[in-house]
């Protein structure tokens, strides 16, 4: 934890976004993770994108579980709403506020281990529904809250800190989700933002799950010499070849088509996101390709990151459920509680 | 890239505007710190020991360091480093025991120094811990050059002055008071082994109008006249006083003016405000006093009645936008009892023979070595006024340091341009995971303002401290303002892992983890923040391990708050004090 709360300092006029903010309004609570850790970039990444698509800052909510990075909520957007779960139960509280209302931005802050081992189940389920949300695993290879334990991430082979070796097979999300049918699927590096942030800006766009596979390293636990999710170990083995640029509505697009073989794909309110893909054959949306695209760079010991799949057509979790497009709050009292001879009648109904 | 060479000193150096930017590279950061710590006498040493007279000079510098201090761009106004001097200086304990002292065994050497002024007291103050038999040559009754002559004891008691020349004349200095030297020649004679002129600019200048000579009783010269203020010689004035000139010179007079009898001062100036010579400061404290400054004003004509002043002539002038060129508009006559003439000062040498091989250059001054203070007489040095014409106090310190190394060398057979080294030391501030030896939050407070003794009062009594100094109150918020730019942010590019949690951090974005670039230019447009400032450096890298890139730091926009060191986990950044080892006389001996 710093000895000092990082200063506002008037030193030169910071840039003002659409709403006339600036990056520091977005901006939350000091961190009070270890020094290092991945997940403090990939908090300053959400700043950023935040800051970038000038989101008024009440609009948004912050859901986690348990875990060093189910802390990052508080770190960024402090004026946002927030619900910190119990481990793993992130996904089930997203999918009820989803219901309860639809006009804000859901922001998602899970582990490797809240995510896969303990709230796998939610996550698959919230996946399926295509709960509409930015769904972000920060997978560093261990329970670094709890000091360290291999989580269901740890690759076969990857040692821990003190030199026993990982015997059990990994859960990769990213394969998980494309296997569930999820509408978006990446995967990106805590330490490459020039990557993460435009995918964190299509996936706040994206109608549905957005689910993003962050590698971010744990500073204290998973970072030595044998570890596949070190700092290190992830330059070397980045497969650093689907690359996004996300377009705002808002922006010209004219100069930005497609040049080599780029290709285009609209997201639901009009943003577009830009692949660049250097295997020239590459189409991200094709699932089947996606899939087999990331076995087969997994097998070679690669780890592909980019916008892997999305698929705007999916319907979301509003569509599947014919969820109310007012926010509960915003209902009349008389529309929202109708009142007892209006349930009486629907329970007769069922008789 | 090059990699930044951070073991040159001058590298650190400049990151410390305040330091860089004094003549006599004051350690402005490490006194405030122990003023914060309530060591007023160790801030007071810290100060003496590079510009030796840090009550005269927290009264009365120029300070060159104000305008260059890095809190100004943060804020606009810059620590108030002045009057931080001098709080060290009034709330001092007795410091005389830490004072250095002559050893009673001389060297042999004997120095002859010309005037009593701050750069011939810095040479002696130099040399006499080292053995040499310093004598001082002054031509006025009492030590001090135009620091007790010209400078109103209202802005400098005479007692701070006192006892700041006698920590120097006490260790034993020989000061032939009332003893003009005459002859360089004759001086030469003597058989000194070195010669120091610090004689100054002693002449005030002459303005040739019509009528100047007419009533010489009521036109004065304000050199002449301060001094003789100074010296209880004068004690009145008429109550219509009109001085000449917009300089320091002027400001000082008008304000003397004011306590002895003139209630309707008037400062004339030829030329518009901006283009004033007076430091901002002198202004305001002269306007406080209801002198009135009119501009666009040239003297024509003095006009006296039966011999007696009675008003002085002016063109009133339009000028155009750099001030070049005039043009007269219209003309008035301004009544008056007396004329003060502030119009600058010149340098008067009329006992230096021009044939001794001491060569004076075309404006009067004689040609001096900028680094060395020689002459083009060996043996014979100069500094302050005397050797590059009217300055300041803080530049004769200067001089008066770099003289007496030089005298040194020369009397050590040792050519004068053989300079000691200049060294410094870079020690970590690290006290636990995130504690630092210095306090770095960033405190938004603003300039504190210096309170004034009241109007009634202060020109009831000519020689009453205008400036109170600061309240206790004041001196804990303005040296909480101080960015403790010495303590700088030190990068070991081997331990770096580009977690990228210094850039996460930085609260002023002023790192970026660079892609290498083929020039400056080009590495200045690619970081966070576009690196606009070309007067300040970029701190750079060797490359780093993982990728390749280099850390870049825009010197322009740190603050020191060392939050780059705290989120860094492998201590790739860590906050090291750098301090500035400077040459002075005798210390080369011991490299
Ligand atoms: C009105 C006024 C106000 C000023 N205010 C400030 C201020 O607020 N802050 C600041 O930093 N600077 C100020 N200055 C400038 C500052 O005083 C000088 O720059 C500084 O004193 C120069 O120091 P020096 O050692 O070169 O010589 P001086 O201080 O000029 O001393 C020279 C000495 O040599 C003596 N002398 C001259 N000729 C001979 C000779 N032939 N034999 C023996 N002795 C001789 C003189 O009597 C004098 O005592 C002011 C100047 C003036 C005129
Ligand atoms: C019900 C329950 N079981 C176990 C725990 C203990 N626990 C706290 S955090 C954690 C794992 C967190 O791992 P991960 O989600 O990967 O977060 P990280 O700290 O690695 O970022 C566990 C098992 C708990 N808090 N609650
Ligand atoms: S233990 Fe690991 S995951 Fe937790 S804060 Fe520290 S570095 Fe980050
Ligand atoms: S902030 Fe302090 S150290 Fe920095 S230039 Fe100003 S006075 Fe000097
Ligand atoms: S000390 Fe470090 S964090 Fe603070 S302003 Fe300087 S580089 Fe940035
Ligand atoms: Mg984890």
């Amino acid at each position: 934890m710093p000895s000092i709360n990082k200063p506002l300092i008037p030193l030169a006029a910071l840039p003002t976004n659409e709403i006339g903010l600036t990056v520091r309004d977005y901006e939350g609570s000091m961190s009070t993770l270890c020094a290092g850790c991945g997940h403090d970039s990939v908090t300053a990444a959400i700043v950023r994108t935040l800051f970038e698509l000038s989101i008024p800052p009440h609009k948004v909510v912050k859901l986690s579980g348990i875990g060093c990075s189910s802390k990052t909520t508080a770190y960024f957007d402090s004026a946002a709403h927030g619900f910190n779960s119990a481990h793993g139960r992130m996904a089930p509280i997203a999918t009820g506020a989803n219901a309860a209302n639809r006009d804000v931005l859901y922001i998602g802050i899970s582990g490797d281990g809240d995510s896969l081992s303990i709230g796998a189940g939610h996550m698959v389920h919230a996946i399926r529904r295509n709960v509409h949300m930015v769904y972000v695993i920060e997978n560093n290879g261990v329970y670094g809250l709890t000091k360290g334990q291999f989580s269901a991430s740890a690759d076969i082979g990857s040692a821990a800190k003190h030199g026993e070796a990982n015997t059990v097979a990994p859960v990769d999300p990213v394969m998980l989700a494309l296997s569930l049918g999820a509408s978006f699927v990446a995967r990106s590096f805590s330490g490459d933002k020039e990557q993460l942030v435009p995918i964190l800006k299509a996936a706040a766009q994206h109608r549905g799950l957005a689910l993003i596979d962050v590698i971010s390293p744990c500073v204290q636990f998973n970072n030595h010499y044998g570890s596949t999710k070190s700092y290190r170990y992830v330059r070397e083995h980045e497969l650093r070849e689907i690359d996004p640029d996300f377009i705002s509505t808002g922006h010209e697009i004219v100069a930005d088509l497609p040049r080599d073989g780029a290709m285009m794909v609209a997201m639901h309110d009009g943003g577009l996101v830009r692949f660049r893909t250097l295997p020239a054959d590459y189409d991200p949306t094709d699932r089947e390709a996606a899939m087999h695209y990331v076995n087969r760079a997994h097998a070679r010991g690669e780890i592909p990151t980019g916008l892997l799949f999305v698929d705007e057509s999916v319907p979301d979790v509003h569509e599947l459920n014919h969820t109310s497009e007012t926010p509960l709050v915003e209902l009349p009292f008389d529309d929202l509680c109708p009142g007892s001879a209006e349930l009486e009648a629907l329970q007769q109904s069922f008789v | 890239m090059q990699a930044t060479d951070i073991g040159d000193p001058d590298y650190f150096h400049r990151v410390v505007e305040c330091q860089w930017a004094c003549p006599a590279h004051t350690n402005v950061p490490e006194y405030i710190r122990l003023i914060a710590q309530g060591r007023y006498s160790d801030a007071y040493m810290v100060n003496r020991e590079s510009n030796v007279f840090p009550g005269i000079l927290g009264r009365t510098c120029d300070r060159p360091c104000e305008p260059a201090c890095r809190r100004e761009r943060v804020d606009g106004s810059p620590v108030a480093i002045c009057r931080l001097k001098r709080v060290a200086s009034d709330l001092r304990d007795d410091i005389t025991d830490r004072l250095p002292h002559a050893p009673g065994v001389k060297n042999g050497k004997r120095v002859a120094c010309i005037g009593t002024g701050p750069a011939s007291l810095v040479v002696a103050n130099d040399l006499m811990p080292l053995g040499y038999e310093v004598t001082i040559f002054e031509a006025t009754a009492e030590p001090g050059g135009l620091m007790r002559t010209s400078i109103p004891s209202f802005r400098l008691p005479a007692q701070v002055l006192e006892e700041e020349i006698g920590y120097i004349v006490d260790m034993g200095v020989e000061v032939r008071y009332s003893t003009p030297v005459t002859s360089l020649a004759a001086l030469g004679r003597d058989g000194y082994d070195a010669i120091f002129i610090g004689s100054g600019a002693p002449k005030g200048k002459d303005l040739a109008v019509e009528g100047r000579h007419a009533d010489p009783e009521h036109v004065h010269i304000g050199l002449d006249w301060l001094k003789s203020v100074a010296f209880g010689h004068i004690g009145s004035i008429g109550s219509r006083v009109l001085v000449i000139g917009v300089g320091n010179t002027a400001m000082d007079c008008c304000r003397t003016a004011r306590r002895i009898g003139g209630t309707d001062v008037k400062i004339m100036a030829r030329r518009p405000r901006q283009f004033f010579k007076a430091s901002p400061w002198e202004l305001e404290d002269a306007e406080e006093e209801q002198v009135e400054i009119l501009v666009n004003h040239a003297p024509q004509r003095f006009i006296t009645e039966e011999g007696r002043l009675v008003g002085v002539e002016f063109d009133v002038l339009e000028w155009d936008e750099n001030a070049t060129h005039s043009r007269k508009v219209d003309t008035v006559f301004l009544p008056c009892d007396d004329v003060i003439l502030a119009i600058g000062q010149e340098n008067a040498f009329p006992w230096i023979e021009r044939d001794l091989g001491l060569d004076f250059s075309q404006d009067g001054l004689p040609v001096v070595d900028t680094v060395t203070m020689q002459t083009t007489l060996p043996g014979v040095f100069a500094g302050g006024d005397a050797a590059f014409g009217p300055k300041n106090i803080i530049w004769a310190v200067a001089h008066g340091h770099e003289a007496a190394i030089s005298i040194d060398n020369h009397c050590r057979g040792i050519p004068v341009d053989e300079r000691p080294v200049t060294r410094m030391t870079l020690t970590s501030q690290k006290m636990g995971l995130t504690e630092w030896s210095y306090h770095n939050d960033y405190n938004p407070s603003p300039r504190q303002q210096m309170a004034h003794v009241d109007l009634v009062k202060r020109f009831s009594e000519l020689r009453l401290e205008v400036e109170l100094g600061f309240s206790a109150d004041q001196t804990m918020r303005e040296v909480q303002r101080c960015l403790n730019c010495d303590v700088q942010p030190v990068f070991d590019a081997p331990l770096c892992i580009e977690c990228d949690a210094c850039i996460d951090i930085c609260p002023v974005a002023c790192l970026t983890i660079a892609p290498d670039a083929d020039s400056e230019a080009n590495l200045r447009t690619m970081l966070t923040v576009a690196a606009e400032n070309l007067d300040e450096a970029l701190y750079v890298s060797e490359p780093l391990a993982q990728t390749g890139r280099i850390m870049v730091k825009d010197e322009n926009l740190c603050v020191h708050c060392g939050l780059c060191a705290e989120r860094c986990p492998t201590a790739a950044w860590n906050m090291e004090k750098f301090d500035l080892r400077l040459g002075r006389a005798g210390i080369g001996v011991l490299l």
